[in-house]
């Protein structure tokens, strides 16, 4: 109970911080859709091309979104020497890394559904008929994403060069995340929809394990 | 006295399991000559996993127990398993080309292999970033932790989509098996390539073990 406490408290900070400059959710909505216009030269964007390549577009632009919008959590606090107090404050470190995860995933998900429509608009592919499960295939790749995005960061933000590393440590880790949500998107996307629950499954588990692992090793990145 | 016996057991054995996969071991029958590649590639393999379980195992030593023996041997594990998976990515293609017809394909053990080496990398490039050494070893532990934990998720993910690799000929059910001889040649090149890894990674252990003291000196020297 005390954890949940905590978590919301520090959930409620994060989203402060963030509504006050709104600078991560603009950023990563624009390098969003700089990624999908700069993806439209490569090839030729018609139904049927777009039905084969956008699922990967989409989900190579939300990694690479997420790689830049994990970068903050942790260096912030870090620049601010808060994470001192963050971690006298809190009775479980793994609090803060809920926290931030959640708020995280918060983020990442709106500026998702935010792009969704602007996709299917310039790729011309309908989403509107599977939003349900495409909303669900969305949140599962989102958290494992912002999981070990999370913990990843608390990593980064200890070395030099530190902009540069959270991308080469992330992306590697997220190939299954990759694989598991564009696959399951490009079967909602497909002449006959159908909700793959294998991947969802598969990304659920992703999840479980590197979310048991935030919580076992976690609190070890936190210390002084 | 004993390291120079041990290396030269191992010189021994590396030579006699080259002569035997290129003499002793029978051509097979239908890729001929080029099979017996084989007998460096796939117990390299074998090798360079169990190089990366003794990191693993060495990163969860470090954190519980926080001996700088544990992330010696981590590093160096680390450091033999890449070389060897880069020798199982460099012999991989030789092979395929004259039998597949291609130098590689993005099928699941492949793939999965890659994605492996990626991990490492990054691993050993975390641990070049990072200039405090408990620091580091702490950060890099956890990484390494996550890092081994995705492998099966990789290989999982990779599986369910695409596979063209040729199944396991060891237990791999009905169909497969091999000659007993080329069972027996395998097993020497198995042993052969353990004790050189077993070899390399005591002598960086005690390059890092060499560098970790003087680093210490250093910053002692430094201090006062």
């Amino acid at each position: 109970m005390a954890l949940l406490q905590t978590t919301a408290t520090l959930f409620n900070k994060e989203l402060r911080t963030e509504l006050r400059s709104r600078e991560l959710i603009t950023t990563t909505i624009v390098f969003i859709v700089l990624v999908v216009v700069l993806f439209s030269f490569t090839f030729d964007p018609t139904s049927t091309e777009s039905r084969r390549f956008g699922p990967g577009l989409l989900w190579l632009a939300f990694l690479f979104a997420a790689s830049l919008m994990l970068q903050p959590c942790f260096l912030r606090e870090q620049l601010n020497d808060t994470l001192s107090a963050l971690r006298m404050a809190s009775p479980d470190p793994f609090a803060i890394f809920l926290a931030k995860l959640a708020a995280n995933t918060m983020f990442l998900l709106f500026t998702e559904l935010l792009m969704l429509p602007v996709f299917a608009v310039l790729y011309n592919v309908p989403v509107w008929h599977v939003l349900p499960s495409l909303a669900l295939v969305l949140f599962a790749g989102s958290v494992g994403i912002c999981v070990a995005g999370t913990a990843v960061a608390a990593i980064s933000a200890q070395a030099r060069m530190r902009e540069l590393l959270l991308p080469l440590l992330l992306l590697p880790l997220l190939t299954p995340v990759l694989i598991a949500s564009t696959e399951a998107t490009a079967a909602l996307l497909a002449d006959k929809p159908e909700l793959r629950m294998d991947w969802v499954g598969f990304l659920a588990a992703f999840d479980l394990v590197f979310l048991t692992a935030l919580w076992l090793f976690g609190e070890f990145l936190l210390e002084e | 006295m004993k390291k120079n016996v041990f290396a030269f057991l191992v010189v021994l054995m590396l030579g006699w399991a080259a002569y035997a996969s290129f003499f002793v071991a029978p051509t097979e029958n239908t890729m001929g000559v080029i099979q017996r590649i084989f007998y460096l590639h796939m117990p390299s393999a074998i090798v360079a996993f169990c190089a990366f379980l003794t990191t693993f195992v060495a990163n969860l030593l470090y954190v519980f127990r926080r001996q700088n023996r544990w992330d010696w041997l981590a590093v160096s594990a680390a450091e033999v398993g890449l070389a060897y998976i880069t020798v199982v990515l460099i012999t991989g293609p030789i092979w395929a080309h004259p039998v597949w017809g291609i130098w590689w394909t993005w099928d699941a053990r492949l793939t999965s292999t890659f994605v492996l080496w990626l991990l490492y990398v990054s691993y050993l490039l975390l641990r070049t970033l990072i200039e405090d050494p408990h620091r580091r070893a702490l950060a890099s532990a956890v990484y390494g932790i996550f890092a081994f934990l995705d492998v099966p998720l990789v290989h999982m993910s990779i599986r369910w989509w695409r596979t063209q690799h040729p199944q396991p000929v060891l237990m791999g059910g009905p169909g497969t098996g091999l000659d007993p001889q080329m069972k027996i040649v395998l097993l020497y090149s198995f042993i052969a390539l353990l004790s050189l890894m077993i070899f390399l990674v005591r002598q960086r252990y005690e390059l890092e073990a060499l560098r970790g003291e003087a680093d210490a000196l250093r910053r002692e020297a430094e201090a006062a």
